[in-house]
């Protein structure tokens, strides 16, 4: 039954290399779109398959590698040097994975079938979705480090291609660039912020070449489990491998490219930019979870840098106007949350997270493209209000997936975002601190959420009539987010906690996955009891605060929100700038690399002292000759006498020898 | 009475056909002294032969006429050209094979 | 018997086309495109008979032929091919009928002369490639560098004189130096009990680690001057910007694709195993040129305005990585730097393809002139956008293969010593990202500009025939990526045995030196 796992992987390959050759062709986007949508409705249900068939198993024997052949390897038969094949591992974290990749991933191709209608580069969309599962699915599914490299450079190239889609557009940056800034210029910043944490992920690949002499999972892992804690290669290595994680998965110091990323149809933003390649970093800090643990310092970096990236992201997430990027900050925010969490050794917390924020916040994504097809185009939410009467269907599923992500219970996002607080509190590498910083994010989040329900779907219309018809999204669109919603509501379910009488399916699921990692780090599971209902009671508290102080800003006292902008101008002024950290890289990073290579390196070095090097030396040779040419007058007379002399000295010469 | 006397006389000859060659401006004069040059080596190697009693010598004359008189075609061959391009054949204004 | 002869087939066989040429008209202008073109493709495909009879487990070289030349200096014509050379010669044969093929309507006058000089050079090519002699080493060498002159100066842009005398010069001084090496070498094989002057290379492989280091450490200096300025490495790289741009399309094709590989090559070839201690105390400078070269190559490419120039540069900066790769002297170290060989034949070949097809159209190469040309040239954007990716070494394409390779195989060389030289080169990889992405938005997207007529020319769609040229580079591209066992099957015999070779010499070297001191 394992040996079918390649064939998730090869559909949306099929489909990548047919739409792509042949797309341009047809001329049916119905064809166009059931081609693109259903290879990857094929990946899901032999996904599924493959589910069910491991549940049926043993968990010690839900596992199978399927090598295909040798891929990238020196072919000279020595033990020690690196030869790397293409193989796919299905275990219980890559199908829970692959799963979500390829169900989510579905929903939003059969919702891209409505949003892309009408666009000429139609087939051209799905091609590159197609090529991004592909990718994607590479990267959950690879037995090594090099191939899950592979789907992690291609989704890279995938985010690329599809946030540039519209390459002759501009967008707006916001408070960035003074004038606007084209849509490559975001996807090319996408794809060089990755590169620099691809910089970290292959220096880590080098550095376990050279300590495990193997670059497969389950070699470098079997290894690592006899290793003693806390060595310096390892915290290298993790590193550097985090590095990676805050390049894909935009955290802090490389999150720059991920709202500038919306310049990208919306369909994007739900696929690539909230369900399934920012989440990579978090899959891969789990699969590499014995790594980690073998790091406790690192394990702290993690922690600390996710904490942070939490709370700084939800507060520009505050005060944001477009509705997309409310929900890109959030989406950074929420990342921080799942990192919080690995680095607390919460791996399992951390997955469920990846899980239930795919369906939210793809729902989010999805009714807010709704939003901006039935707006024409308009993303301000400034300009919008009381959209609720128009498009109902959107406004209702937006609605549950506010609530899912504020934490409410008995909503999907209240069981994984309240393990992550608790694992924070009572974890041996959490503290208070960290619980205190994250409740104060899970507080803005409702808060800001809920801002942007009430500004965009309740109160007064603020959008001008003559320009603006807002009408409901058709049912291509309209069924997806309807599912979507119904994960957000039901999709808490595999992971109750015991606390409260379930059975925490996924726990247990994953448990022989993490089982290594936790052994290293010696963890003892703490039972809470009182302390653990009262920080769940707390967590909900907290979110009703946010979710009642924004009902009441935005809709009650509207005067308050223009009086605190008023008040705390220059904080406002920050925030909306997002403290200034795009505008910092620019002039420290970019600015000065391109000045100096143009005056220094070029003009400086390379035209006027090499080059001048050479052609001073080609230049003394046409003095040198200038200066020796001399001796040819012309006079024949003058050579005779030459002649003559020489004779005379070879005459003394031999007489007097 | 020995050979020396037509030595010294080869030598003065060879000597005022080298400063010929060298000093003299008109291109003729110049032609003449090479002659005389050539001329002179003839004279020594007549009077070797006749000391030395071996012909060889006197074949090796042969030769030299013959090369000098081949020679003296051509060379003033190439002057009367050198004049209908220069009009002069004051060889201190002819340095076409100049730099 | 055909085994014997079919290597110097393979070399003489473009000469050939060169002689059939002189019997046709001048003005046919056809004919004699088709019958350069039929050459060599005719002798590629003699090279594939190669490729398929080759043995990649068989030791030392194949299809040898050696004819005795100069008797009383034991100078012969000696030909023989392992893994590396037969992959290089196969990319000879590849990229010359492409590079024909791609630029077919370029040249309009003297297409004669264009297309015998191509094909002399092609012969030039190979046998570099496949001389076992370092006297007919020599000769090829050389031989090649005056049809790329006369390429580059009678059919270049508007600096093409200035640009052709640069590169030979520039080539030559470095030649002439190792000519010196190579007469010393050979007069040292007579200085060794029993030898005799000779300038076969299996005798060398003998004698030259024999030498005392400091006559090592001139030599290796020597070859290693003619080789660097080849490849190029920095600071002897300023010919290279020069030539490419004044160079016709093709000839930047086969200057870029193989001309600069026989740098590497040589360097493989000769200086590792002929002088070992000297390569040993050299390693560290010459690593630290290569690194160097690949920051600075990237960071000067970054600020071009001339996309020729901007790919010459971007040549530097991958080669940078083969210099590296050669001189970690590891199994993944050499077998990297010999597919990124190959690779980036391929893809700076088709880069300059794809920069001649624009050029032909636009008669202009500032990228200023230039935008939204994806949007009236769809096929050209999706074949630029695959060389570009290949380029910057995307998993899946043949670039990341040998960056890879050479990054790991230098990380963990012990011959190194430090692993800062590969944690500097692969920040290489950010900034090849960046001038490559950067020269594709500025080209290719954004707006078609109004204003920009082209100089009253359109800008057409790729023809059949330019698609043609392509599609076996793409290939190749995504071959190599996807699978290169392929290829580093054939050479990893060679590689394993070079790393061999080196290990005994250090081990060997070292136990020498005591004796020496011991003395």
């Amino acid at each position: 039954m394992f040996s079918f796992a390649p064939t998730i992987v090869l559909f949306p390959l099929l489909g990548f290399l047919f739409l792509g050759l042949f797309g341009a062709r047809l001329r049916n986007e119905k064809l166009i779109g059931i081609l693109g949508s259903g290879t990857v409705g094929l990946s899901f249900l032999v996904a599924v398959a493959l589910f069910i068939h491991m549940l049926g198993l043993e968990p010690d024997q839900r596992k199978g590698i399927v090598e295909l052949f040798s891929w990238i390897g020196t072919f000279t038969g020595t033990a020690s040097s690196v030869n790397v094949s293409v193989a796919y591992q299905v275990d219980q974290l890559s199908i829970l994975m692959t799963l979500v990749v390829t169900g989510v991933g579905f929903l939003i191709h059969v919702y891209s079938i409505g949003y892309m209608h009408g666009d000429p580069g139609f087939w051209r969309f799905f091609t590159y979705l197609n090529l991004f599962i592909f990718a994607m699915l590479n990267l959950v599914l690879a037995d090594n480090f090099l191939l899950m490299f592979l789907g992690w450079e291609g989704v890279g190239l995938c985010s690329y291609l599809l946030i540039g889609f519209w390459y002759d557009r501009k967008f707006d940056v916001g408070g960035y660039a003074p004038g606007k800034a084209w849509t490559n210029d975001a996807a090319k910043k996408a794809f060089i912020v990755n590169r620099i944490g691809d910089f970290g992920f292959l220096l880590a690949m080098f550095l376990i070449v050279v300590q495990f002499e193997s670059l497969s999972f389950d070699a470098v892992f079997g290894r690592a489990s006899v290793m003693t804690p806390g060595s310096d290669v390892m915290i290298w290595i993790t590193l550097l491998l985090f590095l990676g994680a805050t390049g894909k998965s935009a955290q802090i110091p490389l999150f720059v490219w991920l709202p500038d990323a919306m310049a990208g149809p919306t369909p994007v933003s739900a696929l690539i930019h909230a369900a399934t390649m920012v989440t990579a970093g978090v899959y891969m800090v789990a699969r590499c979870s014995i790594l980690f643990a073998l790091a406790p310092a690192t394990l702290q970096v993690v922690a600390v840098i996710g904490a942070l990236t939490a709370i700084m992201a939800a507060t520009i997430g505050l005060v944001q106007n477009d509705i997309k990027k409310v929900l890109a900050y959030s989406t950074v925010s929420q990342l921080g949350y799942m990192f919080l969490a690995m680095g607390v050794a919460a791996f399992t917390a951390g997955i469920f997270h990846v899980v239930t924020h795919a369906f939210f916040k793809a729902l989010l994504f999805l009714g807010s493209g709704a939003v901006i097809h039935g707006m024409h185009d308009e993303q301000d939410i400034q300009k919008m209000g009381g959209l609720k009467k128009y498009l109902p269907v959107t406004y209702k599923t937006f609605l549950i997936g506010a609530i899912a992500i504020a934490g409410i219970p008995p909503f999907a996002g209240f069981f994984s975002k309240d393990e992550i607080l608790w694992k924070a509190f009572s974890s041996d590498q959490g503290s208070v601190l960290l619980w205190a910083i994250a409740a104060a994010g899970a507080g803005m989040t409702a808060f800001y959420m809920f801002r942007l329900v009430i500004l965009t779907f309740e109160g007064k219309e603020r959008f001008d009539h003559h320009h603006a018809h807002p009408h409901e999204a058709p049912k291509t669109m309209t069924v997806p987010l309807i599912v979507l919603a119904f994960l957000s509501v039901v999709g808490g379910f595999i992971g109750v906690p015991e606390s409260l009488m379930g059975g925490n399916a996924l726990e247990h699921w994953l448990e022989p996955i993490f089982a290594p990692a936790m052994t290293a780090l010696r963890a003892t599971p703490h039972h809470g009891g009182i302390t653990e209902y009262l920080l769940m009671a707390l967590s909900v508290g907290i979110a009703v605060a946010g979710i009642y102080g924004a009902h009441t800003v935005y809709m009650k006292r509207q005067e308050l929100a223009d009086a605190w902008r008023s008040k705390y101008r220059r904080i406002y002024q920050v925030l909306w700038n997002k403290y200034y950290v795009d505008e910092a890289y620019d002039a420290l990073f970019v600015r000065s690399t391109v000045k100096a290579s143009e005056t220094v390196l070029w003009k400086g070095l390379d035209v006027s002292v090499i080059d001048r090097l050479v052609n001073a030396s080609a230049q003394g040779v046409a003095w040198l000759s200038s200066k020796v040419r001399l001796i040819q007058s012309g006079f024949a007379q003058r050579y005779a006498t030459i002649f003559v002399g020489g004779i005379v000295l070879v005459l003394f010469w031999l007489m007097f020898k | 009475m020995g050979i020396q006397l037509y030595l010294y006389l080869s030598a003065i000859l060879f000597m005022i056909g080298v400063v010929g060659v060298i000093a003299r401006r008109n291109a003729i004069i110049v032609f003449m002294s090479i002659e005389l040059m050539l001329n002179s080596v003839n004279l020594t190697l007549v009077a070797f032969s006749a000391f030395l009693g071996d012909v060889t010598g006197q074949m090796l004359v042969f030769f030299v006429m013959t090369v000098a008189a081949a020679e003296a075609a051509i060379g003033l061959a190439i002057i009367i050209s050198l004049f209908r391009n220069k009009q002069t054949v004051n060889l201190d204004e002819i340095n076409i094979l100049k730099w | 018997m055909l085994t014997e002869y079919i290597l110097t087939i393979t070399i003489f066989l473009p000469l050939l086309g060169g002689l059939a040429l002189l019997l046709v008209d001048k003005g046919s202008v056809n004919t004699i495109k088709m019958v350069g073109f039929g050459a060599t493709a005719l002798t590629f495909v003699v090279s594939l008979y190669l490729y398929f009879a080759f043995d990649p487990m068989a030791a030392g070289f194949q299809f040898q032929h050696k004819v005795v030349w100069i008797e009383n200096l034991a100078i012969s014509y000696s030909v023989g091919i392992d893994g590396m050379s037969l992959l290089l010669i196969l990319l000879t044969t590849f990229l010359t009928p492409l590079a024909l093929l791609g630029t077919w309507n370029s040249i309009t006058h003297r297409i004669k002369e264009y297309m015998v000089m191509m094909l002399l050079l092609e012969v030039g090519m190979i046998g570099v490639f496949a001389a076992l002699d370092l006297f007919l080493f020599y000769v090829f060498w050389e031989a090649m560098l005056i049809p790329m002159y006369f390429i580059i100066g009678i059919w270049g842009g508007q600096e093409r004189v200035y640009a052709a005398i640069k590169f030979f010069l520039f080539t030559l001084f470095g030649s002439l130096l190792m000519l010196v090496a190579i007469l010393a070498l050979a007069y040292s094989a007579s200085t060794i009990p029993g030898g005799q002057f000779t300038t076969d290379l299996y005798v060398l492989y003998g004698v030259g680690p024999r030498l005392a280091l400091n006559v090592q450490s001139w030599m290796f200096l020597a070859f290693a001057l003619s080789f660097a300025i080849k490849v190029p490495l920095f600071p002897l790289h300023t010919w290279l910007p020069d030539a490419h741009v004044q160079a016709p399309t093709a000839g930047s094709v086969i200057l870029a694709g193989v001309l600069l590989k026989m740098g590497t090559y040589g360097l493989i070839r000769f200086c590792l195993p002929l002088f070992p201690d000297a390569a040993f105390v050299f390693t560290p400078a010459m690593t630290s040129l290569a690194v160097i070269g690949i920051i600075y190559g990237a960071l000067v490419a970054m600020v071009q305005t001339d996309m020729k120039k901007l790919v010459a540069y971007s040549s530097v900066s991958h080669l940078g990585f083969v210099v590296l790769g050669t001189f970690a002297m590891t199994e993944e170290g050499i077998q990297g730097a010999i597919i990124q060989m190959v690779n980036h034949g391929l893809s700076t070949g088709a880069l300059f393809l794809i920069v001649g097809m624009v050029y032909d159209r636009a008669h202009t190469r500032a990228i200023a002139d230039f935008g939204g040309v994806a949007k009236i040239m769809p096929v050209f954007a999706t074949f630029f956008m695959i060389v570009t990716l290949s380029s910057i070494g995307l998993p899946g394409l043949n670039g990341f293969v040998g960056e890879f390779m050479i990054l790991v195989g230098s990380f963990k060389s012990a011959f190194l010593g430090s692993s800062a030289y590969s944690i500097i080169a692969t920040s290489g990889v950010i900034l090849a990202a960046v001038y490559m992405l950067w020269m594709y938005q500025r080209v290719m997207l954004g707006p078609v500009r109004p204003d920009r007529l082209y100089g009253g020319h359109a800008l057409t769609d790729l023809t059949r025939r330019e698609i043609a040229t392509l599609v076996p580079l793409v290939v190749f591209i995504v071959w190599i990526g996807v699978y290169p066992g392929t290829f580093l099957k054939t050479s990893a015999g060679m590689a394993k045995q070079v790393v061999q070779t080196m290990e005994s010499a250090r081990q060997g070297g070292q136990a020498r030196f005591v004796e020496l001191k011991n003395r």
